[in-house]
């Protein structure tokens, strides 16, 4: 079943489009990760959804009506900056939203019940602000980068209670900037400048994107070389990679520059398949 | 030469922040210390940059005048342009000949067609990409950069990798600290920092070899104290090993660490 779908929707900030005909779907105890560059339009896609934003033109239904209030109370959203009041206690922020949302407060977190959310560690503020978004029980899920900052075994248990939402059967939407994030999802949308240039798993949205692993004994000089030859390396343990470059071309580079490198072509990681989409279009 | 502490413990009042803690940090390397809130990260590398902080244990370090260091946030100053920033740190370090370095360094990112754009105008990207490019300015020995990718983009985070292997191919030692494990894949040695302690420390490749035990791929976990998520799937730590077990990546390995402290292998 469809909690979320949103058809050719744009938004126009005066003559700047940063949203573009942008055709999305999340379905019911689905979880689907929305990657792109700052300025892609993850912000405003998700306001538009929320409700926040008119769109200026397209559509965006919520279990199959426009958003209203009515449909506002079947969603959970985790801002960015967790939208707690720190300077209430967690039962009061708890309290809060589950008076707005009409439902029974959730637990605190063992031991924080009468703490200032501003008094809390980032890691527990995060748990707190979990624990407000998922109160209601909501069918959609909307969370911005829900787990920044966090480590991975903490994160680990995050997405726990993020997987646990969705097989329960909510749809969850999730924006994020973190490799190892987005491959908690079941499926990933990748936005370039307001529209969507890439949907489906890791595997498809890499798809036949590839980099050139260069191996030499001294990485600096090689490094070097390709520098001066404007093609872009990153460092990887001891060797370099060149996203989207043909493996000829880097060694004729490196051959000129006397330079004896092993170079390989490889599948492209995630990352890398975001920049060159970046670069392609 | 190798930069470093050896066996450091700091103290905020009764909370230990760091608890014999050893990093190296040696010239014409990255190395990437990451962790999660309240791990120490911040605290390690405060103590690396020389920034006061009172502390028992070796600290190695260059001369105030050789290190670089580039704060959570970037630290470039938001009522000054792109160019005026560089100014600010060519004056501080008291450099001679420096301008065409610094177009240099610019003209490997967006920046340069940004020069008199104010700080606080900039993208949280582009003032982490100046925050870099101040650092490398002086040509320091030591460049300690704490988060220097958290909530930066993915196409940013590839421009701020560039510039850092450049610094190391100067033959700069980097302590970068990051919140993602991915990055670590790009160190020399990664550190893995947790409630004050050095986890896990090596290559990248040290690190994911380094589990006792084995992790396996499943529907569903027999032991969910031991499990986490893996997409729909689950990831579970065996200690005491499992012949069907997969090849751990950093992320299994750290978590199944994480957990060996937390809660011990059952």
């Amino acid at each position: 079943m469809t909690a979320l779908e949103a058809r050719s929707l744009t938004r126009r900030f005066g003559r700047f489009t940063a949203v573009d005909a942008v055709d999305l779907r999340v379905d019911r105890g689905e979880i689907v990760g929305l990657l792109g560059a700052n300025g892609a339009g993850k912000t405003t896609l998700m306001r538009m959804v929320l409700g926040l934003l008119e769109p200026t033109s397209g559509s965006v239904a919520l279990f199959g009506s426009p958003p209203s209030r009515a449909t506002r109370l079947r969603i959970g959203y985790l801002p960015q900056n967790l939208g707690l009041y720190r300077d209430l206690t967690v039962a009061e922020n708890l309290r809060f939203a589950a008076g707005v949302y009409g439902v029974t407060p959730a637990e605190a977190p063992p031991g924080t019940a009468a703490t200032l959310v501003g008094d809390l560690s980032l890691g527990m503020q995060r748990r707190v602000a979990f624990a407000v978004a998922l109160q209601h029980s909501p069918d959609l899920l909307v969370l911005d980068e829900p787990t920044s900052g966090v480590a991975p075994l903490a994160r680990a248990r995050l997405w726990e209670r993020i997987r646990a939402a969705a097989g329960d059967g909510a749809a969850v939407l999730v924006s994020t900037h973190a490799m190892d994030e987005a491959r908690q999802t079941d499926r990933l949308v990748l936005m370039h400048l307001g529209r969507v240039v890439g949907t489906g798993t890791e595997h498809e949205v890499v798809g036949n994107a590839s980099a050139v692993v260069v191996r030499a004994r001294r990485w600096a000089d090689t490094f070097a070389a390709l520098e001066a030859a404007e093609i872009p390396a990153s460092l990887s343990g001891d060797a370099l990679r060149v996203a989207g470059a043909d493996a000829d071309g880097v060694a004729a580079v490196l051959a000129d520059a006397g330079i004896d490198a092993r170079v390989e072509t490889v599948p492209a990681t995630l990352e890398e398949a975001m920049v060159l989409a970046g670069s392609r279009s | 030469m190798t930069w470093g502490v050896r066996d450091l413990t700091v103290d905020y009042g009764a909370a230990r922040a760091l608890d014999g803690v050893t990093v190296a940090a040696p010239a014409g390397e990255v190395t990437v210390v990451v962790g999660g809130d309240g791990a120490g990260k911040s605290t390690l590398l405060r103590v690396l940059a020389g920034i006061p902080v009172p502390h028992r244990g070796e600290v190695s370090r260059p001369d105030p005048r050789r290190i670089a260091f580039v704060p959570t946030g970037s630290g470039t100053i938001q009522d000054l342009t792109v160019a005026e920033n560089l100014d600010f740190v060519a004056r501080a370090y008291r450099l001679r000949h420096w301008r065409e370095r610094a177009d240099r360094l610019l003209e490997r990112t967006d920046l340069a067609s940004f020069r008199d754009r104010l700080g606080r105008e900039l993208s949280g990207g582009m003032r982490q990409k100046l925050g870099v490019i101040m650092g490398m300015l002086p040509s320091p020995d030591l460049i300690v950069l704490d988060e220097p990718t958290t909530g930066v983009d993915p196409v940013s985070r590839s421009e701020v990798w560039r510039l850092l292997a450049a610094a190391a191919g100067e033959q700069a030692a980097l302590l970068v600290a990051s919140t993602y494990l991915d990055e670590a894949e790009r160190a020399s040695t990664v550190v893995v920092l947790h409630r004050g302690r050095v986890l896990l420390s090596g290559t990248p490749a040290q690190v994911s070899s380094s589990l006792a035990g084995s992790i396996v791929d499943v529907d569903r976990p027999s032991d969910p104290s031991l499990a986490w998520p893996r997409g729909a799937r689950w990831r579970e730590w065996r200690p005491g090993g499992d012949p069907g077990g997969v090849r751990p990546d950093l992320e299994d390995v750290v978590i199944a660490a994480s957990l060996a402290v937390e809660e011990g292998p059952s």
